[in-house]
């Protein structure tokens, strides 16, 4: 059974909002018979001010679909046209107290419906851009098709590289499988070969501490004999290192909508700001992990990234 | 009220005389078959009968034929990989459309590595049609692998015949009689199978055991080398327990074989035909005339499986859906799909599937709770109004991509 939230769930039994809004003058409908989820969505907006007077949703579609589109309709009620069009999948999302990756699509088909219902307010025709192939990396929710796209665009040619572009393949590991052959099948196309990078795990004496998964724990716990080993190198030649490795990563998460900036460093606590998309998102563990990974390899010695939410008092103070 | 468990194709509760019989063999018994002393030896006598009691159930010849293995997928497996590696000039397989994922998915990899796979159609009845696979067999096929009996519908392949057909070709057979056996008659030694996979904890044994049955004389090549289990065809310490207790189910099992096809079976109709009364489009998939006695396939159209299901659920009845709203693309069951059967219906495919433990009383709750659940969901969806579907769903509800 899905990790539904108790606010999905009580959307799902009780739906607001359902059925069709009588005198509707937005209707935007989503999805198809065939793919299994489809959302009408119908709003009364009044013409002068904008403002959505009512909304109304019909939903064939599991649980999650009809519980997105119940929360979207709420969400909607007493917006402009404009500012409804602010609300993002994640708002839907995090409206519900969050989805199961799987399910991240039903939260897109609710702001899908919403875009078409505005175009059909203002007489235009929406769009749809979106091209959903079969998912490959469930820890983010990423599918075939924008692997491939990603591969072809930026000419990738390594599991690692797809990681760091997509994020696919960045947390579990274990569609490793499925990215090599989104590679194959590219590379093929453009005559090359793929070959793997070794036996694709990194070596013993590599290996960084385990991050993704219980990092959200995990990292709020400074280690706490912070002054040891630096690797040889003067505090400044350090934070001058550490400084560099963030820069390298800052342009994959501004892609994102994010950005990370360096706030203090304790021994081997680093402590780091997130921002823009980056705060709050359900991934911000998974960040942290990925930028823990690179700075361990990089400074050669284990450190911890910790969020700044989690600086120790005594040390906010003196920052 | 107690819930009610209609999905007992998934899996089953395990027999509390199953489990009797097992427990000793965690504490007192818990010997290695292997050794010589005397806490292995009686262990060693334990998996005897246990291997003779499935001998019995599966109507095989020798009881050498039967190799305990930890699962049914690990028994598709090794079936399939065995006819390749025994036959490497052979490069060609033919199964079916409608396989459980443990065959197709081996079989899909196969065909990205080389081999050609065939894979069967079928008709609305998701039944297949015998010339087409006569066609296809010839010295080039390593190995037929047809399920006997669908997990989703319980459709019935005539595995026998085919079996038959096979052997006159020089092919050999193997079976995933997962959902069969227990339910079914079988009788081995009467036919030309060359395997057959048997999954404990789908007749009332523990997960985590499965039965490879392997007719004497077929070529072999193991998945599993390194001791000398199972005469080293399937190398691993014996899961002694479990095999105990897959003994005693399939004891069981035969001796309810009656019942299954009998009480069972009339539980299982009664439930269609309460419910295809109650409830307006909806429909019975599969091939009514030969299927599995305890397979209840209903499709309910306009609606979706999972919906069905969590309203289920939350008054205390399981059944499962074929639907597979977890991935982007969100196709419904390959099996509903394979028969043909419309969008439309395809995603409410909802499957009640019962065992010797269910009762009439549960079946009439069933009937009498679920009609509401799917006037409910009707309501919320876009393809209904009023009492009825919209005309022409697919032209009426047209969103600006599809």
């Amino acid at each position: 059974m899905w990790d539904y939230s108790e606010k999905v769930k009580e959307h799902f039994f009780s739906p607001r909002n359902a059925g069709a809004v009588e005198d509707a003058n937005a209707v935007g409908d989503v999805g198809s018979l065939s793919c299994g989820d489809a959302l009408r969505l119908t709003l009364k907006v009044e013409p002068e001010t904008e403002i959505i007077l009512d909304a109304g949703f019909q939903t064939f579609g599991c649980g999650s679909a009809i519980a997105s589109s119940s929360a979207l309709t709420e969400m909607v009620k007493g917006l402009t046209v404009d500012q409804s069009l602010e609300i993002s999948n994640q708002d839907i999302a995090d409206y519900l107290d969050g989805l199961p990756a799987e399910k991240m699509h039903c939260s897109v088909m609710g702001r899908e419906a919403l875009q078409s219902a505005v175009a059909n307010f203002r007489g235009e025709v929406w769009t749809d851009d979106h091209d959903e192939g079969a998912m490959i990396c469930k820890c983010f929710a990423i599918d075939e098709v924008m692997i491939e796209d990603t591969v072809r665009a930026n000419n990738l040619s390594t599991v690692e590289e797809v990681s760091n572009y997509t994020k696919a393949g960045g947390g579990c590991a274990s569609c490793h499988e499925g990215i090599e052959g989104v590679l194959s099948r590219v590379l093929e196309e453009r005559g090359e070969i793929f070959v793997a990078d070794g036996v694709g795990a990194l070596p013993k004496r590599k290996k960084q501490p385990a991050p993704a998964d219980d990092s959200i724990n995990s990292a709020a716990e400074p280690i706490p004999d912070a002054a040891t080993s630096t690797g040889g190198m003067t505090n400044l030649q350090r934070i001058r290192r550490i400084e560099t490795v963030l820069e390298s990563i800052r342009p994959n998460l501004q892609r994102d909508g994010g950005d990370v900036n360096l706030v203090d460093v304790d021994g081997r606590n680093i402590y780091v700001h997130l921002t823009g998309a980056c705060s709050g998102c359900q991934m911000a563990a998974m960040t942290l992990g990925g930028i823990q990974q690179q700075l361990i390899e990089d400074l050669g010695e284990y450190i911890k990234v910790i969020p700044d939410t989690e600086i120790p008092v005594q040390l906010s103070a003196e920052a | 009220m107690a819930d009610i468990y209609l999905d007992n194709n998934a899996t089953t509760m395990v027999d509390p005389a199953v489990v009797e019989e097992m427990l000793p063999y965690f504490s007192e018994q818990f010997g290695n078959p292997s050794s010589l002393h005397n806490f292995g030896n009686k262990v060693g006598f334990a998996l005897k009968k246990a291997r003779k009691q499935v001998q019995k159930l599966l109507g095989a010849e020798h009881e050498s034929e039967i190799i305990f293995t930890s699962c049914g997928s690990e028994s598709d497996a090794t079936a399939i990989l065995s006819a390749l590696a025994a036959q490497p000039e052979r490069k060609e397989i033919i199964t079916t459309v409608v396989e459980h994922p443990a065959v197709l998915t081996l079989c899909e990899h196969l065909g990205s590595e080389g081999y050609i796979v065939h894979r069967l159609p079928v008709d609305k009845q998701g039944r297949l049609d015998l010339d087409d696979y006569k066609n296809l067999l010839s010295d080039k096929v390593a190995i037929v692998s047809v399920m006997w009996a669908n997990n989703e519908s319980g459709t019935i392949f005539p595995v026998e015949k085919m079996a038959e057909l096979a052997a006159d070709a020089g092919v050999m057979l193997h079976t995933d009689a997962v959902q069969a056996v227990g339910k079914i008659p079988i009788n081995l030694a009467d036919s030309d199978i060359h395997m057959l996979s048997v999954s404990g904890h789908k007749l009332h044994a523990p997960k985590g055991i499965g039965v490879l049955y392997l007719k004497r004389g077929t070529r072999f090549r193991p998945l599993l080398r390194g001791g000398h289990q199972e005469r080293g065809r399937r190398a691993g310490t014996e899961n002694t327990t479990s095999i105990i207790g897959l003994g005693k189910a399939a004891e069981l099992a035969l001796e309810n074989l009656e019942y299954e096809n009998t009480v069972v079976k009339a539980m299982r109709d009664r439930l269609e035909e309460g419910i295809l009364t109650a409830v307006p489009y909806c429909f019975v998939t599969g091939d009514k005339e030969n299927r599995l006695p305890n397979t209840a396939s209903i499709a309910f159209e306009f609606i979706e499986g999972e919906a069905i299901l969590l309203l289920l659920n939350k008054i205390g009845i399981a059944a499962s859906s074929g639907s597979a709203c977890t991935s982007g693309s969100l196709e419904p069951s390959h099996v509903m799909r394979a028969m043909d059967i419309p969008y439309t219906a395809a995603h409410g495919t909802t499957r009640f599937s019962l065992s010797r433990y269910n009762t009439m009383e549960e079946i009439e709750r069933v009937i009498e709770t679920l009609p509401p659940i799917v006037a409910q969901l009707r309501k919320l969806s876009p393809y209904w109004e009023g009492n009825g579907p919209v005309e022409n769903p697919e032209a009426l509800f047209e969103p600006v991509y599809a």
